[in-house]
């Protein structure tokens, strides 16, 4: 009985719950069993909140009773460590945050919370999201729960493997380059990054601010979208936050594609994409294309630039971005009397080494004599690729494109090697720094039985659109249904 | 010898005393009395997570001094972010204005004390935001936080300024446009105003601009001029000696009366400046602009070309009183209050000055005396409806000033309204006469000096209230009357 719970979608659960045949603190317990028996190996948690979410779960059975039927009601969720819980530790995977216990919740978890939600508790992370394994983690690496000798990907990796191993129904990730989306697609589980705005940053640790965004995990797009409308909207005290109504994306998901556009860019199907994720993105297209989709190969001429411009800005904001991590007011602090003795040790012993090496770069890219040929040029090509894609929905609706160029990789086969780390965003990066939204959904498994994600990316602040096409073509297939074998 | 000229820029820190922070919500608060670190939350805090809010009334205020200060206002500013550590600040950068400040192309002109005047540039004022406070307390360092995060004006003007003088008067005028503006209340001894003049010399007819140093921690106007004096003076000798002028961050030292080195500069620092990606350009509309200039108060120029017209004052009366905005306004009360402009302007620049003087209160607290401007207007009036004399009319003052009160009722229940009865008075003069025959005589042989020492006599018998030309008149009518005895 116990398994069956925790291997349900959100709807599911929530459609019990509502019928009474469940309570919430079956369901939250369920699932804090599950992860007291698998976590050991997986290694998706941080902080595992026992006694709040149990406390959560009572609280939302108390709430039913009373005749709430909030839409996330009962429902057991994990929160990547990235976004700022009060009372509950808020790491950042970062040991110069450890025992960084907050004073305010973030508003997107204040938004889950609103709507009933229960946190499990918070998921590990590549040390400040900067990362593509968890292997950055300033704690220990997360496990593929498909090969627990894999990556789950990063840096929202312990997000991903929680929902993948049915530890959580579903669950939060940051996404800068592709966080949420790439992990995702390691795990074999549905997501969406949302468009730059959609979602208040307010509670969000900043990596990089013009790129960070909080997506949503799920095993179906159903999910994702009932997350995403939850947390979606303008927040007073995120100016970047969009005054936009929040549309119902779940009465977006018809099934309907007839008509729907599809742009195929060919910048994206290069040397170095693993076959087997090339043929089941392009089965994917076909599937699509038989549900009445109109299919056309689009050229988005800029894609080369993104990895160089995206290692530009993101590290460039983040030189800034943490440069409040000093000791003073909050975390570990290795006094050495004096105050510039004090700032080296504790910054210097509190960072990880690829954190230092983005500060650094930043640092580089800012300084005075560099900033026009690096920080300032980016920001130039930023804008051409952010045209590519303006171009480019002119003529399609989505854009459908691989998301990872590999399946998941082996633990260390890529830690001492940065830049091959990087390649693995290279498909995800574009989107983040046009602001767009890219969702993805698991599209078949290579020959080792790893999940595939296919990409589907469209305009800024139309989910819609992208969560409608992503949904049709998982109606349509069944490999969302497959488990990892655990 | 070589005559030298001063270059002076001056770089003026106002804190905009908006009721809420630059980008949060915390209290505005003064930052040298409030218990430390009671008005800070995670936004100033720059705990992690948080994103600031931009301030909308302090983007007002500082578009208020920027069009006081005949600024252009482009079509769009943007924050940014200017990085360094320092514990007093939290986030590790400070939200700025760089590239794209809230106004330029500006200017201010000032008075100076030969009763010429000069205008100086303003090339650019910026909001940001204000740091916490380091105090030193035995080896320790103890951050206060409740200042960070309040708005600062920026306002840098051209190197227009050519002495101390004019360091000086530019000090002044800007402190009392802002105070006008009711944008800051110009407290530099609580640091809520900071002016750091740039200072270098160059002969007399040079164009080179040499290297110039920065004179911080100037507590008051007065010591704004007296460190510029000094260190122009100081800079003067090093080249006269064959020196040269280190760049630096100098201090004053109140006690030795001189400046100190805080900080040899060496390189420029480079604060890695970028546009700040959690802020949104601030695009203000014309016709929102147009609405903040329309609503600016009658600023100090205006005010005294308007007083010289209007009440025919002197230009000198008029620009002590505009000087500083609570005078001006205690001013223009009397007047409203019926009281003649030119008495009135007289009575303030002496008699309520001397007063405030004694007791040591700056003119900004004139608002706060017991004399009101309707007493003050009363006053005059009763002077000059002949109902008391001037030298009643200051006894009066005094009594008015110490313990408030209507003028009105002060004469009439003290009795001190003016004799005018030409019968009292002249009996009075005459038995003053009488008693003092050797007076008389000095008179008659020429001594016509014996008249004013008489006529005090004849005030004195007449406790003051003698109607003083009319005492004058009949004490030399009686004199000459005892020539042809
Ligand atoms: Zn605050």
């Amino acid at each position: 009985m116990t398994t069956d719970l925790t291997d349900l979608t959100i709807t599911q659960a929530r459609d019990k719950l509502r019928a009474g045949d469940i309570s919430a603190v079956q369901l939250t317990q369920a699932h804090l069993d599950r992860i007291h028996a698998l976590d050991p190996q997986i290694r998706a948690f941080l902080t595992i909140t026992d006694e709040k979410a149990l406390d959560a779960a009572a609280q939302a059975d108390q709430r039913r009773q009373q005749g709430d039927d909030a839409p996330l009601l009962g429902i057991p969720l994990a929160i990547k460590d990235v976004l700022i819980t009060k009372g509950v530790p808020t790491t950042c995977g970062s040991h110069i945050l450890e025992g960084f216990v907050p004073p305010y919740t973030g508003t997107a978890v204040q938004k889950l919370f609103d709507a009933g939600a229960v946190m499990l508790g918070k998921t590990n992370t590549d040390e400040f999201a900067m990362g593509s394994s968890t292997e950055n983690s300033g704690y220990f690496t997360t496990h593929n729960p498909w090969d627990l000798d894999r990556v789950p990907g990063g840096s929202s990796g312990g997000s991903a493997a929680a929902v993948a191993a049915g530890m959580a129904l579903g669950a939060l990730g940051t996404d800068t380059g592709g966080s949420v989306r790439q992990p995702a697609a390691l795990c074999g589980i549905s997501a969406i990054k949302p468009s730059y705005g959609r979602v208040s940053r307010y509670g969000l640790i900043a990596f990089a601010s013009s790129l960070d965004q909080i997506g949503t995990f799920g095993r179906t797009v159903e999910d994702v979208a009932l997350l995403l409308g939850t947390i979606a909207g303008h927040d007073p005290r995120d100016s970047t936050s969009m005054p936009l109504p929040v549309p119902d994306y779940s009465a977006a998901l018809t099934g309907d594609i007839r008509g729907l556009r599809i742009g195929v860019p060919k910048e994206y199907f290069i040397g170095g994409l693993q076959p087997e994720i090339e043929r089941a993105v392009r089965a994917a297209i076909e599937q699509m294309a038989a549900g009445g989709a109109e299919v056309c190969e689009i050229s988005l001429p800029h894609t080369e630039y993104a990895l160089p411009v995206y290692y530009l800005i993101a590290p460039s904001e983040a030189s800034a971005n943490l440069a409040r991590f000093d000791g003073v007011r909050y975390g570990p602090r290795h006094s050495q009397g004096e105050m510039w003795p004090t700032y080296k040790a504790t910054r210097g012993q509190g960072f990880g080494h690829e954190v230092k090496r983005r500060i650094m770069l930043g640092t580089y890219a800012l300084s005075a004599g560099y900033y026009d040929a690096y920080y300032l040029k980016a920001q130039k090509v930023r804008t051409l690729i952010k045209q590519d894609f303006e171009q480019a929905f002119e003529k399609v609706d989505v854009i459908l494109s691989p998301t990872t160029p590999t399946t998941a990789f082996k633990i260390g086969e890529k830690a001492d090697d940065p830049l091959q780390m990087y390649l693995s965003d290279v498909f995800t990066l574009s989107a983040s720094l046009a602001g767009i939204v890219g969702a993805v959904v698991p599209c078949g498994y290579d020959d080792d039985g790893l999940p595939i994600g296919l990409q589907v990316i469209g305009p800024a602040f139309d989910e819609p659109t992208v969560l409608r096409a992503a949904h049709a073509y998982q109606q349509a297939t069944d490999w969302h249904t497959r488990r990892p074998p655990l | 010898m070589t005559a030298y000229e001063a270059v002076i820029g001056m770089e003026v820190h106002a804190e905009l005393q908006t009721a809420s922070k630059m980008f949060c919500s915390c209290a505005v608060v003064d930052s040298t009395s409030a218990a430390p670190n009671q008005h800070v939350c995670p936004v100033c805090l720059g705990m992690p997570g948080v994103l600031p809010v931009i301030n909308q009334q302090a983007v007002e205020f500082g578009l208020r001094v920027g069009l006081a200060l005949n600024c252009e206002i482009p079509e769009f500013s943007q924050f940014a972010r200017k990085s360094y550590f320092y514990p007093d600040l939290p986030k590790g950068y400070q939200i700025s204005q760089y590239e794209f400040p809230l106004a330029v192309r500006g200017w201010l002109e000032i008075d100076l004390p030969d009763g010429s005047t000069k205008r100086i540039g303003i090339r650019r004022a910026h909001l940001e935001e204000d740091t916490g406070k380091l105090t030193h307390v035995d080896g320790h360092s103890l951050v206060d936080l409740n200042r960070a995060g309040v708005p600062l004006l920026e306002i840098v003007t051209e190197a227009d300024i050519h002495s101390a003088e004019e360091a000086e008067a530019y000090a002044r005028k800007l402190r009392a446009i802002l105070r006008y503006l009711e944008v800051n209340s110009g407290d530099m001894s609580k640091g809520v105003l900071r002016m750091e003049p740039n200072i270098s010399v160059r002969p007399v007819g040079a164009s080179e601009l040499r290297t110039r140093t920065e004179v911080k921690n100037l507590n008051s106007i007065r010591v704004v001029a007296r460190a510029s004096a000094y260190e122009i003076e100081r800079q003067i000798k090093v080249y006269e000696s064959g020196g040269t002028v280190q760049q630096a961050t100098l201090g004053w030292d109140e006690n030795r009366q001189s400046v100190v080195v805080q900080r040899l500069k060496e390189s420029a620092e480079d604060y890695r400046y970028f546009p700040e990606p959690d802020l949104p350009i601030v695009i203000i509309p014309r016709d929102q602009i147009e609405a903040i200039r329309a609503a600016l108060p009658e600023l100090p120029d205006a005010k005294r070309d308007r007083f010289i017209t209007a009440f025919g004052l002197s230009h000198y009366d008029a620009a002590v009183l505009v000087a500083e905005q609570a005078v001006a306004y205690y001013f223009e009360a009397a007047v409203q209050a019926g009281g003649d402009p030119k008495q009135i302007a007289n009575y303030i620049i002496g008699d309520v000055f001397r007063q405030m003087n004694n007791e040591s209160r700056d003119r900004e607290e004139i608002g706060a005396i017991k004399l009101t401007p309707k007493a003050l207007a009363d006053l005059v009036t009763l002077v000059q409806k002949g109902t008391i004399n001037h030298g009643v009319a200051k006894k009066l003052m005094d009594t008015l000033y110490t313990d408030g009160g209507d003028p009105a009722r002060l004469v009439e229940e003290r009795g001190l309204a003016q004799v005018s009865d030409e019968s009292v008075l002249a009996a009075a003069v005459i038995a003053v006469l009488d008693a003092q025959p050797g007076e008389v005589a000095r008179y008659l042989a020429g001594e016509d000096k014996v008249v004013k020492f008489l006529m005090g006599l004849v005030m004195k018998a007449m406790r003051g209230k003698g109607d003083a030309q009319m005492v004058q008149r009949l004490l030399t009518e009686q004199l000459e009357a005892r020539r042809t005895n």
